[in-house]
């Protein structure tokens, strides 16, 4: 009976008014944000352009054709930072989620894992990336170990994978401690043990809902793969260091910055999507 | 007929509050128990000690005759033949209708997959819910999913089923859903021990019942008796109380 009216139904004349009045409303916001982003980004343009250094700052940081005739060589150095990334990314994720099981353990035989994880995540985290990098890069080879030590790009990549291991496992580690204990309960009561209720029940969901933050991380791992440039990976920010040395002109920076906000960005967009999704499931998966 | 479970002089406290004071109960083979009493009395808390998810803090527990309360014990064999529903589902919502009932007979039990995958249809045609097997819960009714809860439980075989208020959270027309369900392993001769605040219910299923108050069973009888013919002045008042909110 509802169908035979619903498919009869036309809008009243009071649901028209509504909607003629919704659009012109929705048109006097456009054109007030048209002629807001006109006025602000028009004023920066002019302070830009018509500043006593705009013309130099062009012909040092915006050198269009000298910008193209280093850009094969930056892109060669960012395919490093690429190869770094995912390279990386596999060993920080293998890392991070054996240290977020030790720190999470309660098995007494684990005890001094437990307090090694966390000593490692506390000193990880709280020193700066540069300077584990220095560390790595200059103390591993004066070890005198065979094969690793004069490979720059090695010792890089393992500074790296050090810092956001502990970075990682701390996420990791606060998505399963954000499933709740009824999980839990009810896995054992099923009598599963409490390896396999975290193998089975509470990593796979801990994991899900940590997959936004840690798509974060990896845009910043592809960033901070730059860092490696200090000790004399040529990667895209040493090979632009390179250039720009050689010429005092600064194009190849801005050639390096706009190459890392391509693959960036878009990785960001996709994130904040993830997220929002994300919210959607958790918000309609209500209490649990 | 066997006694399958024993409680002997249980106490258990969480800090200065003690939930449970020597607390005895006899639970014999294919029988129903049914806990009755207000929020906080312990129904929950014994529940949860008889399956092991909290320590008790003095007395003992047998099932078949074994001590089950005994440090050493190992738990996961004891909670291998005890089935538990939760007030609040508790699927896991990362697997599907299927994937939830055949979980444990898979990885505890060691059946094989088609063999767990068979049973588990076969359970679910039993009730009614076939068409919800590769569904995830959250697509799933309040009733269905504590449906599919009670055949989780159901698929380990179970030698002794603890319902911990298995309706409370539910739309009051998707309780019989449920109930029903209960209603059908009582004639198969399911052992069960039931928290309820479904006195109707009790009433049909329960054997045996029992008033908490304060961690003590006050009053213990046939639902007839303790229900319908209360002695105690505390069940009188509890049942006067359920009365007047509509539940009887």
């Amino acid at each position: 009976m509802t169908e035979s009216k619903n498919s009869a139904w036309s809008p009243s004349s009071r649901e028209i008014e509504r909607r003629n009045s919704r659009r012109a409303m929705s048109r006097k916001h456009t054109g007030i944000a048209v002629a807001s982003s006109l006025i602000v980004l028009g004023t920066l343009a002019i302070v830009l352009v018509t500043s006593p250094g705009w013309e130099s700052v062009k012909s040092t940081f915006f050198d269009v054709d000298y910008g193209r005739e280093v850009l094969p060589k930056v892109i060669k150095g960012l395919w490093i930072n690429i190869q770094l990334t995912f390279m990386g990314g596999a060993a920080i994720g293998v890392i991070a989620l054996a240290l977020a099981l030790m720190r999470t353990t309660k098995s007494p035989a684990l005890t001094p894992f437990r307090f090694l994880a966390t000593a490692y995540v506390d000193i990880f985290r709280g020193a700066p990336l540069i300077l584990i990098i220095l560390l790595v890069g200059f103390g591993v080879p004066a070890l005198g170990l065979k094969g690793i030590s004069g490979n720059v790009i090695f010792l890089g990549t393992l500074a790296v994978v050090l810092t956001y291991s502990a970075y990682v496992a701390e996420v990791i580690r606060s998505g399963i401690l954000s499933i709740h204990p009824s999980q839990r309960a009810a896995a054992r009561s099923l009598g599963l043990s409490s390896g396999q209720t975290m193998r089975f029940v509470v990593l796979p969901q801990a994991i899900r809902r940590v997959v936004p933050p840690l798509l974060n991380d990896f845009v910043s791992l592809l960033k901070d793969t730059g860092l490696v440039s200090i000790l004399g990976v040529t990667d895209a920010v040493r090979a632009a260091q390179i250039n720009a040395s050689r010429t005092f002109n600064y194009t190849p920076y801005v050639v390096a910055a706009i190459l890392f906000l391509l693959i960036t960005i878009p990785m960001t967009r996709y994130t904040d999507r993830a997220i929002r999704q994300r919210t959607q499931a958790q918000n309609s998966e209500g209490a649990t | 007929m066997g006694i399958v479970l024993e409680l002997r002089d249980i106490r258990k406290s969480f800090g200065s509050e003690v939930v449970l004071d020597h607390l005895s109960l006899l639970v014999p083979e294919h029988t129903a128990t049914a806990l009755i009493g207000a929020s906080g009395s312990g129904k929950s808390t014994l529940l949860r000690c008889i399956n092991l998810l909290e320590t008790i803090d003095d007395g003992q527990i047998f099932l078949d005759g074994a001590e089950i309360s005994d440090p050493l014990i190992d738990v996961d064999q004891v909670r291998r033949k005890l089935g538990m529903v939760f007030q609040s589902f508790n699927l896991f919502p990362h697997k599907t209708v299927l994937e939830n009932i055949t979980l444990a007979p898979i990885k505890v039990q060691g059946k094989s997959r088609d063999e767990a995958i068979e049973m588990a249809e076969r359970l679910l045609k039993r009730f009614d819910l076939s068409d919800k097997a590769d569904q995830y819960p959250d697509r799933l009714s309040g009733g269905q999913q504590q449906r599919v809860a009670i055949i989780r439980s159901l698929a380990c075989n179970p030698r002794l089923l603890l319902l911990d208020e298995i309706t409370s959270a539910l739309d009051p027309v998707l309780v019989n859903e449920v109930l029903s369900i209960v209603r059908d392993l009582k004639s198969d001769a399911m052992t069960m021990v039931l928290a309820t605040h479904e006195m109707g219910f009790a009433t049909q299923v329960a054997d045996e019942v029992c008033f908490l108050e304060s961690g003590n069973i006050l009053e213990r009888g046939s639902a007839e008796q303790v229900l319908h013919n209360p002695q105690h002045p505390k069940t009188q008042e509890f049942l006067r109380r359920v009365h007047q909110a509509g539940r009887l």
